[in-house]
């Protein structure tokens, strides 16, 4: 395993492209910490966004979470050309001739997505610790460690969505085909959505039904935090209104991903095993 | 002596088309295997379905006697198909060292090898760098890292220039003279008759012929002769048992035994009956005349 991890390394570091990205989305996942600098102070209009709770414990979790996720782009822009470009490089033909198995070349491409993942939730939990340790109101141990499991479902979701990355990746052979195939993948769920909920269920069972899809999957995993702001809910109070949102990670959400993994994985390999390359 | 590869009953379909059909063949240790045939004769393919990267379609293939998955045996193989490939934004010693990872071994020996195949003081230099001619050696280079039971090489020179072509040659040479068994895909007979022990000729998918360059076709040979009466040189030709069709052009009468005889022994004969020679030659077919017989009765 740590061989197969060694092989994909070299392969990444030593190209530069791959390098830069890598280097820039781990700078991004540290600049979250830029947001507490966000300061107005215009005359009578004084405004911190670092005082108005978003890192306080344990809603940090939730927002930085919710947050850091969107740059996974960088990073499955990465992974698909790592993909792509063995078949363009033909390099995959010669891997395999070197005596990899075709097993071993997609669990190696598996692997470091799981290690970018596994990573960039490490990273995310020392950003928000020492955020919330800088800014939060509240310090004591157990409100810090509660609701980790918003880091569970960060890992879950960017295994999910790089896996996806992988699979456009043998499916495509191309990069910019496959970033094209996610953006219009995308779109796709937008229609798939329109015509359930015009044609078929009301908008309840849609929601449920589009919970089964790939992406609206990963999306649900972490739902967005801003209506949990104090802000926003003192002014929902005022406006008589009672957001009751249900941000809670539920098991199912997260072993429909885990499927969706599974399927993207195994899937892949099933592509490479029929090739002939 | 051990045998690194069974091939048997191989086949491989793509679509309608039968690229490869009900094909057998032995590689047995320390020999220097040619496999010929003209282009789209189903050799690459054949090489991709041992190689594990084209599958089959019926038939098996056997590394090492079987008792190890084919992957695992490619560590003990070293291969170069088609065009070399490697990854261009890397150096040529950093593709040896990630072919060393794949292959598990150490890399002690990346250095020796590049020394080998004359690109020692290119080694940090980036693969896009390389002209065709390096980048063919690099991948020579690359596939003994392991010092390989067998090296497995397709179309070798391909599209390399007459000097390129030459330093290939050198190289398989040198490899050759070290006792590492050799397997040659080529469609150009003259380098596999220069370097190969054994053939496999293959035609559009089928084999034609397996085993010895030397008892490739069971003919006696043939003698060219010249005199200055031909007619009569001719007529004495025609009745003689060991001559089978007899053709003259430009001078050149060439006579095809049906039976053993030596040249001396033809020049004794003509003398006593009178006819002086000025050119007797005894030969036997090269392997192109002889492939190009052999490929052509298949025609008819």
């Amino acid at each position: 395993m740590i061989r197969l991890l060694q092989i994909e390394f070299i392969k990444l570091w030593n190209n530069r492209a791959s390098k830069v990205l890598i280097i820039s989305y781990f700078a991004l996942l540290t600049s979250i910490a830029l947001v507490a600098a966000i300061k107005f102070d215009i005359g009578p209009i004084k405004f911190h966004l670092a005082d108005q709770g978003i890192f306080n414990f344990p809603y940090i979790w939730h927002f930085n979470t919710f947050i850091t996720a969107f740059f996974k782009l960088f990073l499955a822009i990465v992974i698909v050309s790592m993909m792509s470009n063995e078949y363009s490089n033909k390099t995959i033909k010669q891997n395999l001739i070197d005596g990899l198995s075709k097993k071993e070349f997609i669990l190696s491409k598996f692997l470091t997505v799981i290690t970018f993942s596994l990573v960039s939730t490490i990273f995310v939990f020392i950003v928000s610790l020492i955020l919330g340790l800088v800014y939060s109101d509240f310090n004591e141990l157990s409100i810090i460690f509660t609701n980790l499991e918003f880091l569970l479902a960060f890992f879950v979701k960017l295994t999910g969505f790089f896996s996806f990355c992988l699979f456009l990746g043998v499916l495509v052979k191309r990069s910019a085909f496959a970033l094209g195939f996610l953006i219009l993948w995308q779109v796709l769920e937008g229609i798939f959505r329109g015509i359930i909920r015009w044609k078929f269920f009301d908008g309840e069972t849609t929601d449920i039904i589009m919970g089964f899809f790939p992406l609206q999957a990963m999306f649900n995993l972490i739902k967005e935090p801003f209506s949990r702001l104090g802000a926003v809910q003192s002014v929902a109070n005022q406006m008589g209104e009672k957001l009751a949102l249900d941000y809670y990670i539920h098991w199912y959400e997260i072993v429909i991903v885990l499927a969706w993994i599974a399927i993207f994985i195994y899937g892949s390999y099933a592509i490479l095993k029929r090739r002939d390359l | 002596m051990s045998t690194i590869l069974t091939v048997n009953h191989l086949t491989k379909k793509f679509g309608h088309l039968t690229a490869v059909k009900d094909l057998s063949f032995t590689i047995e240790k320390g020999n220097v295997y040619g496999i010929l045939g003209p282009n789209g004769s189903g050799k690459s393919t054949t090489l991709g379905i041992v190689l594990n990267v084209v599958n089959k379609t019926s038939g098996e293939f056997a590394w090492f006697g079987g008792n190890t998955s084919t992957h695992e045996a490619l560590k003990k193989v070293g291969a170069i198909i088609e065009r070399p490939n490697f990854y261009p934004y890397m150096t040529a010693l950093q593709n040896l060292k990630l072919v060393c990872k794949i292959k598990d071994v150490t890399q002690s020996k990346i250095e020796e090898k590049l020394d080998l195949v004359g690109l020692l003081d290119r080694k940090n230099s980036k693969f896009r760098t390389f002209s065709l001619g390096m980048k063919q050696r690099l991948a020579i280079a690359s596939a003994l890292l392991n010092d390989p039971e067998i090296l497995i090489l397709d179309e070798p020179t391909n599209g390399l220039d007459p000097q390129g072509i030459h330093q290939i040659r050198e190289i398989i040479k040198t490899i050759a003279a070290k006792g590492t068994t050799i397997l040659l895909a080529s469609h150009l007979l003259d380098e596999v008759e220069k370097v190969c022990s054994h053939v496999v000729i293959l035609r559009k998918g089928e084999k034609l012929y397996s085993g010895r360059v030397d008892s490739l076709q069971a003919s006696f040979g043939f003698f060219e002769l010249k005199s200055d009466d031909l007619e009569k040189l001719k007529s004495y030709l025609s009745t003689n048992e060991h001559f089978g069709s007899i053709k003259q052009e430009n001078g050149l009468v060439t006579a095809i035994l049906t039976s053993e005889l030596n040249a001396h022994t033809l020049n004794k004969l003509l003398f006593d009956k009178g006819i002086i020679v000025s050119h007797l030659v005894k030969r036997k077919e090269s392997l192109e005349e002889q492939f190009l017989a052999l490929t052509k009765n298949v025609n008819a």
